[in-house]
C-alpha cells in the first residue's frame, strides 16, 4: 500500500523521508514540486498526482506537506485518511506538529511511524497504543535520557494491541481520577451582503480528556440527542446503545481523544452569534476606496464574544489601506493583498469597527467584485445548537471520578460577501 | 521490482563506498571518493567508534544520528558493518533503531544482512508473542532472496502461532515475501487459505489485505469465510474493514444475482442516473417476479451498515461504495446516494471564497447535478456570486456550469443566455471568453432567434484577444452569416487585415467564414475570400496551408475541380448537430467507486475490476460448508479436503438442530418438568471430574467438523455411558430438590437416548398437555425427520431437542445465529432450560384498581416464542366481579427507546370467576426499565407496568467447565465484578448456594471439578453476552463472588442482587 513518505516543506525542502517497501527515490518528489508550481497557493495542490510509476497522495498542514508514494490501487481516503491520523499522532507526540519540532524529534518520528505501517499496511494507529510502545518526549524525560541514555522505547511490551479493548491499556493508575468532556461546535456560513445567512451548519465535536484508574465503563447521555444529525464515534462507542437508547457507552481509551464528532444540518435554524456591517467602495474615478467595517454581538445567549479576527483578501489592484482601528490591532501585507484585523473581545456598548481608505492602483480598472470577508470568534460555555449533556455515568470502577463538561463555539469556515 | 532494481542503480556509488571501507579501514579509500566530504567521513569515523564502545548510551546516541541520517535521505550505508553487531543488543531502543537501519540497507548490503538472520531465527521462538512477531516483521522486511526459504518456513510456522498477534503479522509477512519472490505464490495461497480461516479480529483485515494483492482471482477460497468475514466486519480494526468490504464487494458482485429490477420503484424517476445499470436491469427483466435476495448478499448489506457511523473517512467511503455496487437501489439511499436524497443539503455545497480549487471544481459540479426547475432560481442567484469571484479559473468553470444548467433545464435557457450575454461586457478576458465559447454552444442548439446576440458578439472581436473565444465567433457568424447579412462581410474585412497576426485557432475560423461568405454572398466577398486564401498559402503552419488549399479547391470553381464543388454549400453550411454540455467527471463510472482508478479516470495499476451481476447465481452453497469450518481454527489443512458433501450435510444439519434445539427449550411454555429437571440433572449431579471432561469432549466433537464419522460413533457411545453414569451419581448424591428430580429424568433420557429414534416423538407426547405453544413443533417435525434422527444422538442431549416452531424465520434467523456462533469469543454453547422456575408471581393489576379485573405475571424462564430478543412473561388474568368482562386487549405502550413488546391475542370475554393465562413477550434490550402499558377491556383502560428482575433477562446456558473457564478468560478487567460475601458455613452448601442463585437469576449451573467454586453460565436475552457468575468459598465464613460479563451494566445490578441473598441465614 503505502510505500513511502515525504515530509516536504512550504519552501519545498523534504527534511524526512521514511520508506516502508523497497527505497523510492525522492527525486519521485519532482512531480510533487511541479504540481505545486502549478498551484498557486498551497491548499490548491491536488490530493492526488498520478506520475509515470507512482501515485501521490498529499495533505497539506501545518505548512508541511505529508507525500505518501504508492505504487498500486488503493482507494485513496485510506491513504489520505492515514496521513491525517499521522499528522494527529505527531500532534499529540509533540503538542504542535511543524517543521522544528519533527527534526528536534527526528529519532521518535522515526520510530513511531515505523510502528504505525508494516509493508505500507497500517499496524498500530490508534495513539494510546502507541504511546505505550514508544514514550512521547517529556522534558523530564529528556534530562534523565542525557544523562542516563535511558530510551524512549517503553520497556513493557504493548499488551494493550492484543486485548479486547485494543485502544486502552491495561494498568492505568491514577492518584486523582478525573474526567473532562469539551463540547466543541463550530459554526460554518456564508453571509449574503446583506446579512442574512445563506447557508449556515455546525460541525461539532465532543474531545475528551479522560484520566481514570483501571478499566472504567462509562455512559454519556444527552438532554436532546436528537439534535444529532450524522455522528461518527471513536471505536470505544458501542453503537447498539446510541442505535437503541440514544446514550453513548463505551471504556474511554485513556488520555486525548475524540470521543464523537457530529453535523447539525443547514435545515434546523443556526443561530448566527455575530453581524458585520460593511461598506466597502471603490471608485472608478479616482484612486481611492472607502473601507469600513463594524462588527457586532447577535444572538449570543448573553455570552461575550472574544477572540473575534477579520481577514479578508483584498482585489489585486488595492495597493495599499490607511485604516484606523476603534479596538484592537490590524496588518495590511501589500503583497499578499490580505488584510487581518485582530478585534479581541466584542463590547456591545462600544462596537469594534474599522474604519479608513485604500488606495488602488493609478489608472487600473475598479475591481468587479468586493472582497469576502472571513470571520473567527469563540464563544465560550456556549452550544449553539443547544446540545446538553444530561448526565455522565461510570460502573466498572468504585472511585468517585472528577467530572468536568465544558461548552465551546468557534466559527468554522465563516464568510460575509459583500 | 522495477523500484528495487532502480535503487540498485541509484545507490551504486554508496555501495562500493562501503565496501572498499570495509575492506581498508582506517578508510584510506574514501579520501579519494569523498575527498569533499571530509568531514562527514570524519563524523562517521566516531560513529562507528561509538558503536563499537561498551556503553550501550554511546551506541544508542550514534544509533540515533544514524537514524537521522536515514531520514534526511543521507546515505549510511558505509556503517553497516558497525551496525549489524548491535541486532542482538539488550537495549530495546538500540535493538529497535538496529531494526529501522536493517530494513533500510539489507538490500545493499546482503552479505553483511545475513549475519543478522539468526538473531531473528533464535526470536522467532522467544516465548514472548510480541518478541516473535516482531522477530517476523524484521525478518520478512528484509529484501535478501537468498533468506526466501527461511522466511517461508517461518511464515508457515507463525501462521500456525497461537498468538493472533504473530498470526496477523504472518499475513503482513505473506505480502512482503510475495514482492520480492512471486516464484512462491503457490506455497503462500496455502497459507493465506490457512489464515482466511482464523476467527480473530485481528488477523482477518491483515489477511484479506494478503489475499488481494497475492491472488485477488482465487474467489474460491472467500466462500467458505464468507459469512465468518461480515459478521466479524464491525469489529475488525478501522484500516481491515475498508480492505475486507472493497474485497467483499467484488465478491458479492460474482457470486449474487443483481438486485436492480425495474419495479424497484425509485428506478423509473431515477433511471437516468443509474444509466450503466440499464442492461443488467434489462437482464433481470425476465427473472424479476421470482427474485429472492440471497440471505448472504442481505448478511453483507446489514452487516455493513452500522460502519457508516465510523470516524474513519475510508471506511464510510467503502461502505458507500458497496451499497452503490451491490444493494438493492430502495436501499441505496442510506447513504445518501440517490439524488433526491442530496437534495436538502444543497447548500452545503455553496462555494466559500476560501475552498481549494479542488473543492470548488467538486462542490460546482455537484450543483450542477443537483439543479432541478424547483431550486434552479435560486442556484443562478448564487452562480452570480461565483461569477464574480477574484479566481477567475473558477469564474470561468462556473460560467461552463451555467451552460450546463441551462441546457439541461429548458426553462432557464434564455435567462442563462441572456446572463451569459451580461457577462460579455465583463471586463475579465477569460470570463468574456468563456461565455462566449458556452453561448456559441448554446445557440447551437436553438439557433434562428438570435440576431442580436451575434450583433453583439460581433463587435466584441474588437476587444477580445482569447483566441478561443474570437474563433467562436468567427465561427458563430459564419453560420449564421446569412442571419446577419450587413455584419459578416465587415467582420471578414477586419480580419483580413488582421489575418496574419492572428492565432492558429483564429486562422482556420477566418478560412471557414471566408468560404462560408463565399457560397452565400460571393458578390461582396469574393475579393476578400480570395486575398485570405492568399494569405493562407503562404502561412507558416502546414495545418493552415492545407486547409486553405481544400477550400480553394472546394469553393472556387475551376477546370479541374470536380464533382464535390457543387455541394460546397452544402458541405459548408450543413446542419450541424449541437454539441453536449458534458460533465468533465463523466465517463469514469466504469470504475469501482472510491478507488484510485476512480478518481483519476486512469486505469491504476493492481486495480481489480468489478465484474458484472451473474445471469445465474453461482451454487450457493459453497458458502455452507464453513459454518462448520470455523468452529475448528487449527485443522490440519489436509483434512478439510477429505470432507465429502454427505458429510458436510450431516454436519450442518446438526448445527441447525442445535439452534432449533436451544430455541425449541424456549418454546416449551410453561414450567415443563422435564425441562427444568434434565439441566438439574447436569448441574446438581456431578462434580466429579471425568464428567466434565467428557462434557467437554462433546462440545469438541460437536465443534470440530473434521471428527470422522466414528469419532462420532465412538462419542456417542461414550455419551451414553456417560449419561448413564451421571444419572447414577445423581441419585446417588440426593443434596436437594432439583438434584432428585434430575436424577430421574437422567434416568428417563438415558433410556431415551438408547432408543433415539423414539425419543423425540416420547417428549413431546409428554408435553403436548402441558404446553400451549406446541402446534408449530408438530408441523416442522415431518420437515426433515431423517435429519433430525440422524442428528439425535449427536446431540448434547442435556438441552432436550424439541423443534423450532417458527420455520417462516428461518433464513435470517438462522444466519443471526450463525452470527452469534461465529463471534470471536463464543465457540459452541448452547441455552439450556432453566434449572428452576421460581413460582412468585407479582401483581400487575389489583382486583381494586382494575374493577374486578386482576393481573398476576410471573417469568417462566423460557425463551421467547415470538423474538429470541423478547422475555416471556405470563399474565393470568383473572375476574373477579359478578359480570362477564370483554375483549380484554392490549391497548396504548409506552416502551422506553428500542424495547418492543408482543401482546396477547383480545380475549373476547372472561367469565365471572373466570381465569385464563396468557403470555406475552417484551424486549427490554437487557435493560431493567419499566415497561409501561395499558391492560383494556371493553369499557376500561389500566395503566400497568412489567418490571423485570435483572435476573429475568438471562437464559441459562450449559457449557463445560473448560469452556467456562476459557470464556471467563476472555472477560477480565473492566468485564469483571466481583464482591465477598459472608455468611454462615450452613448457607455455603452446594445446594443452599444452587437454590439461591437459580432463585434470583436464570442461571444455568455449570459442573465442576473443584468442590469449593460454583459456577453459574446465562447469556442476556437481548445481546446474547455471556454472563458468567462465580461463587468460591473461601476461608472461613467468607466467600467470592465473581461476575464475568461484557454487559458490565446489568453485570453490576446482578451482583448487588445476589449478594445479600447469599449472605442471608
Amino acid at each position: 500500500m503505502i510505500h513511502s513518505l515525504f515530509l516536504i516543506n512550504s519552501s519545498g525542502d523534504i527534511f524526512l523521508e521514511k520508506h516502508w517497501k523497497s527505497v523510492v527515490s525522492r527525486s519521485v518528489c519532482d512531480y510533487f514540486f511541479e504540481a505545486q508550481e502549478r498551484a498557486t497557493e498551497a491548499e490548491n495542490v491536488p490530493p492526488v498526482i498520478p506520475t509515470p510509476h507512482h501515485y501521490l497522495l498529499s495533505v497539506y498542514r501545518h505548512k508541511i506537506f505529508f507525500v505518501a508514494v504508492i505504487q498500486t490501487e488503493v482507494p485513496p481516503l485510506f491513504v489520505i485518511e492515514f496521513l491525517h491520523r499521522v499528522v494527529d499522532t505527531f500532534q499529540d507526540y509533540f503538542g504542535v506538529c511543524s517543521e522544528p519540532v519533527i527534526k528536534d524529534n527526528v529519532v521518535v518520528v522515526y520510530e513511531v511511524l515505523e510502528e504505525m505501517l508494516d509493508n505500507g499496511f497500517p499496524l498500530a494507529t490508534e495513539s494510546n497504543i502507541l504511546k505505550e510502545l514508544i514514550k512521547p518526549p517529556t522534558i523530564l524525560r529528556t534530562v534523565v535520557n542525557t544523562i542516563t541514555g535511558s530510551t524512549n522505547v517503553g520497556d513493557q511490551l504493548p499488551t494493550g494491541q492484543l486485548s479486547v479493548v485494543p485502544w486502552r491499556r491495561t494498568g492505568v493508575k491514577y492518584t486523582n481520577n478525573e474526567a473532562y468532556f469539551d463540547v466543541v461546535e463550530e459554526i460554518d456560513a456564508i453571509m449574503d451582503k446583506s446579512g442574512s445567512t445563506v447557508t449556515a451548519e455546525i460541525q461539532g465535536v465532543i474531545d475528551a480528556c479522560v484520566k481514570l484508574t483501571g478499566m472504567p465503563d462509562l455512559t454519556l447521555s444527552f438532554m436532546n440527542p436528537r439534535l444529532l444529525d450524522d455522528v461518527s464515534f471513536h471505536p470505544c462507542v458501542r453503537f447498539k446503545r446510541w442505535e437503541s437508547e440514544r446514550i453513548l457507552s463505551f471504556i474511554p481509551p485513556d488520555g486525548n481523544f475524540r470521543l464523537l464528532s457530529y453535523h447539525v444540518s443547514a435545515q434546523n435554524l443556526v443561530a448566527i452569534p455575530v453581524y458585520v456591517k460593511h461598506s466597502i467602495s471603490f471608485r472608478d474615478s479616482s484612486s481611492l476606496g472607502r473601507f469600513e467595517i463594524t462588527v457586532g454581538p447577535k444572538q449570543t445567549m448573553g455570552k461575550t464574544i472574544e477572540g473575534v479576527t477579520v481577514t479578508s483578501q483584498m482585489p489585486k489592484g488595492v495597493l495599499n489601506m490607511s485604516l484606523t482601528p476603534s479596538q484592537g490591532t490590524h496588518t495590511f501585507d501589500p503583497v499578499t493583498k490580505m488584510l487581518s484585523w485582530d478585534v479581541g473581545k466584542i463590547n456591545p456598548q462600544k462596537l469594534p469597527s474599522l474604519k479608513g481608505t485604500l488606495s488602488l492602483q493609478a489608472g487600473a480598472s475598479k475591481p468587479d467584485e468586493n472582497p469576502t470577508i472571513n470571520l473567527q470568534f469563540k464563544i465560550q460555555q456556549l452550544a449553539i445548537s443547544g446540545l446538553k449533556v444530561n448526565r455522565l455515568d461510570m460502573y466498572g470502577e468504585k472511585y468517585k471520578p472528577f467530572k468536568g463538561i465544558k461548552y465551546m463555539t468557534k466559527a468554522g469556515k465563516f464568510q460575509v460577501r459583500t | 521490482m522495477t523500484s528495487n532494481s532502480l535503487a540498485y542503480s541509484e545507490q551504486p556509488g554508496g555501495g562500493e563506498a562501503a565496501e572498499l571501507g570495509q575492506e581498508a579501514i582506517p578508510a584510506p579509500a574514501p579520501a579519494g571518493a569523498f575527498g569533499l566530504f571530509g568531514s562527514d567521513v570524519k563524523k562517521n569515523e566516531d560513529l562507528k567508534q561509538m558503536l563499537e564502545s561498551n556503553k550501550d548510551s554511546a551506541k544508542l546516541e550514534a544509533m540515533k544520528r544514524i537514524v537521522g541520517m536515514i531520514a534526511k535521505g543521507k546515505n549510511a550505508s558505509e556503517l553497516f558493518p558497525a551496525v549489524v553487531k548491535n541486532v542482538a543488543s539488550k537495549n530495546i531502543e538500540i535493538k529497535k533503531l538496529v531494526y529501522v537501519y536493517l530494513v533500510r540497507y539489507a538490500e545493499e548490503q546482503q552479505d553483511l544482512a545475513l549475519l543478522s538472520i539468526s538473531t531473528f531465527q533464535r526470536a522467532l521462538k522467544d516465548p514472548n508473542q510480541l518478541i516473535r512477531a516482531s522477530a517476523l516483521r524484521v525478518l520478512s522486511s528484509i529484501r535478501v532472496p537468498i533468506i526466501v526459504p527461511i522466511m517461508m518456513l517461518a511464515i508457515k510456522e507463525a501462521s500456525a502461532d497461537l498468538s493472533p498477534y504473530v498470526r496477523k503479522n504472518a499475513a503482513h509477512a505473506i505480502q512482503k515475501l510475495y514482492s520480492l519472490d512471486p516464484e512462491q505464490k503457490e506455497m503462500l495461497i496455502e497459507v493465506i487459505e490457512k489464515l482466511l480461516k482464523d476467527k480473530s479480529t485481528l488477523v482477518a483485515g491483515s489477511v484479506v489485505m494478503a489475499f488481494e494483492e497475492v491472488c485477488p482471482d482465487r474467489i474460491d477460497l472467500i466462500h467458505k469465510n464468507y459469512r465468518k468475514l461480515c459478521n466479524l466486519l464491525v469489529d475488525v480494526e478501522e484500516w481491515g474493514q475498508v480492505v475486507i468490504i472493497h474485497m467483499l464487494t467484488r465478491y458479492a458482485r460474482t457470486q449474487f444475482v443483481s438486485p436492480w429490477r425495474e419495479d424497484d420503484g425509485l428506478d423509473d424517476n431515477e433511471k437516468n442516473f443509474y444509466e450503466s445499470e440499464d442492461e443488467e436491469t434489462e437482464k433481470s427483466d425476465k427473472r424479476k417476479k421470482q427474485y429472492t435476495m440471497d440471505p448472504d448478499h442481505r448478511l453483507l448489506i446489514r452487516n455493513t451498515k452500522p460502519l457508516l457511523q465510523s470516524r474513519n473517512a475510508a471506511v464510510v467511503m467503502a461502505v458507500a461504495q458497496l451499497y452503490w455496487h451491490i444493494s438493492p437501489k430502495s436501499e441505496a439511499g442510506i447513504i445518501s446516494k440517490s439524488l433526491g436524497m442530496f437534495e436538502p443539503y444543497l447548500k452545503s455545497f455553496y462555494v466559500r471564497s476560501t475552498d481549494p480549487t479542488m473543492i470548488k471544481t467538486l462542490k460546482l459540479e455537484i450543483l450542477t447535478n443537483l439543479a432541478n426547475e424547483a431550486n434552479i432560481s435560486t442556484l443562478l442567484r448564487e452562480f452570480q456570486t461565483y461569477v464574480k469571484s477574484q479566481d477567475k479559473q473558477f469564474a470561468a468553470a462556473t460560467i461552463q456550469t451555467i451552460g450546463r444548467c441551462a441546457t439541461n433545464i429548458s426553462e432557464v435557457t434564455e435567462t442563462c443566455l441572456s446572463g451569459l450575454v451580461c457577462l460579455l461586457s465583463n471586463r475579465d478576458e477569460i470570463v468574456v471568453a468563456e461565455s462566449v465559447v458556452v453561448i456559441k454552444k448554446l445557440l447551437q442548439m436553438q439557433p434562428a432567434q438570435h440576431g442580436e446576440i451575434i450583433k453583439h458578439m460581433a463587435k466584441l472581436l474588437d476587444s477580445i484577444a482569447v483566441p478561443v473565444a474570437r474563433a467562436s465567433i468567427l465561427w458563430l457568424i459564419g453560420e449564421n452569416c446569412e442571419r446577419v447579412p450587413r455584419i459578416a462581410p465587415d467582420v471578414l474585412r477586419k480580419m483580413a487585415k488582421s489575418f496574419t497576426s492572428e492565432d492558429d485557432l483564429v486562422k482556420l475560423q477566418i478560412l471557414n467564414l471566408g468560404a462560408k461568405l463565399y457560397l452565400t454572398n460571393s458578390k461582396q466577398t469574393k475579393l476578400l475570400t480570395q486575398y485570405i486564401l492568399n494569405l493562407g498559402k503562404y502561412d507558416q503552419n502546414y495545418d493552415i496551408r492545407d486547409r486553405t488549399r481544400f477550400i480553394r479547391q472546394l469553393i472556387v470553381p475551376n477546370e479541374k475541380s470536380g464533382a464535390l464543388s457543387k455541394y460546397a454549400k452544402k458541405i459548408f453550411l450543413a446542419q450541424k448537430p449541437a454539441p453536449l454540455l458534458e460533465s468533465p467527471f463523466k465517463e469514469r463510472d466504469h470504475f469501482q467507486l472510491g478507488t484510485l482508478s476512480h478518481t483519476l479516470n486512469i486505469r491504476a495499476s493492481g486495480y481489480l475490476e468489478l465484474s458484472n451481476w451473474p445471469e445465474v447465481a453461482p451454487d450457493p452453497s459453497v458458502r455452507n460448508v464453513e459454518v462448520i469450518g470455523l468452529a475448528k481454527e487449527w485443522a490440519p489443512s489436509g483434512k478439510t479436503k477429505k470432507e465429502n458433501p454427505v458429510k458436510k450435510f450431516y454436519s450442518e444439519s446438526e448445527e441447525e438442530e442445535e439452534e432449533d434445539s436451544s430455541d425449541s427449550n424456549n418454546d416449551s411454555g410453561g414450567p415443563s418438568d422435564s425441562a427444568s429437571c434434565i439441566s438439574g440433572s447436569e448441574s446438581g449431579g456431578d462434580s466429579s471430574e471425568d464428567s466434565s471432561e467428557d462434557s467437554s469432549s462433546e462440545q469438541e466433537s460437536e465443534s470440530e467438523s473434521e471428527s470422522e464419522v466414528e469419532n462420532k460413533r465412538s462419542s456417542k457411545t461414550q455419551r451414553k455411558s456417560d449419561l448413564e453414569d451421571r444419572g447414577k451419581k445423581t441419585s446417588r448424591s440426593k443434596t436437594s430438590d432439583m438434584s432428585s428430580t434430575g436424577s430421574s429424568s437422567a434416568e428417563e433420557n438415558s433410556s431415551d437416548s438408547e432408543s433415539e429414534s423414539e425419543s423425540e416423538s416420547e417428549t413431546e407426547s409428554r408435553k403436548v398437555p402441558k404446553v400451549k405453544e406446541k402446534k408449530p413443533q408438530q408441523d416442522r417435525n415431518p420437515i426433515n425427520p431423517g435429519v433430525s434422527l440422524l442428528d439425535l444422538d449427536d446431540f448434547n442431549l442435556v438441552s432436550t431437542p424439541i423443534a423450532l416452531p417458527t420455520p417462516a424465520l428461518s433464513p435470517s434467523l438462522i444466519a443471526d445465529l450463525e452470527g452469534l456462533n461465529l463471534s470471536s469469543s463464543s465457540s459452541v454453547i448452547n441455552v439450556s432450560t432453566p434449572v428452576f422456575v421460581p413460582t412468585k408471581t407479582h401483581v400487575l393489576l389489583h382486583r381494586m384498581s382494575g374493577k374486578g379485573l386482576a393481573a398476576h405475571y410471573f417469568f417462566p424462564r423460557q425463551p421467547c416464542i415470538f423474538d429470541d430478543k423478547m422475555v416471556s412473561v405470563q399474565i393470568t388474568l383473572n375476574n373477579t366481579s359478578d359480570r362477564k368482562i370483554e375483549n380484554i386487549h392490549i391497548g396504548e405502550k409506552k416502551l422506553p427507546v428500542g424495547m418492543k413488546m408482543h401482546v396477547f391475542n383480545p380475549i373476547d370475554s372472561l367469565e365471572p370467576e373466570g381465569s385464563i393465562t396468557v403470555s406475552v413477550g417484551i424486549d427490554f434490550c437487557d435493560s431493567t426499565q419499566t415497561a409501561s402499558f395499558q391492560l383494556c377491556t371493553k369499557d376500561d383502560c389500566f395503566n400497568v407496568n412489567i418490571q423485570p428482575p435483572v435476573g429475568e433477562l438471562l437464559l441459562p446456558m450449559t457449557m463445560s467447565e473448560k469452556e467456562f473457564k476459557k470464556e471467563q478468560g476472555m472477560l477480565t478487567g473492566m468485564n469483571e465484578a466481583s464482591a465477598t460475601i459472608i455468611a454462615a458455613p450452613q448457607n455455603f452448601t452446594s445446594s443452599m448456594i444452587l437454590q439461591k442463585v437459580v432463585n434470583v437469576a436464570n442461571l444455568g449451573a455449570v459442573p465442576t471439578s473443584q468442590d469449593n467454586i460454583h459456577r453459574f453460565a446465562a447469556k442476556t436475552v437481548h445481546s446474547g453476552s455471556l454472563m458468567l457468575v462465580t461463587v468460591e468459598l473461601k476461608e472461613g465464613s467468607t466467600a467470592q463472588l465473581i461476575i464475568n460479563t461484557e454487559e458490565t451494566l446489568i453485570g453490576s445490578v446482578l451482583l448487588r442482587e445476589l449478594k445479600p441473598v447469599l449472605s442471608q441465614g
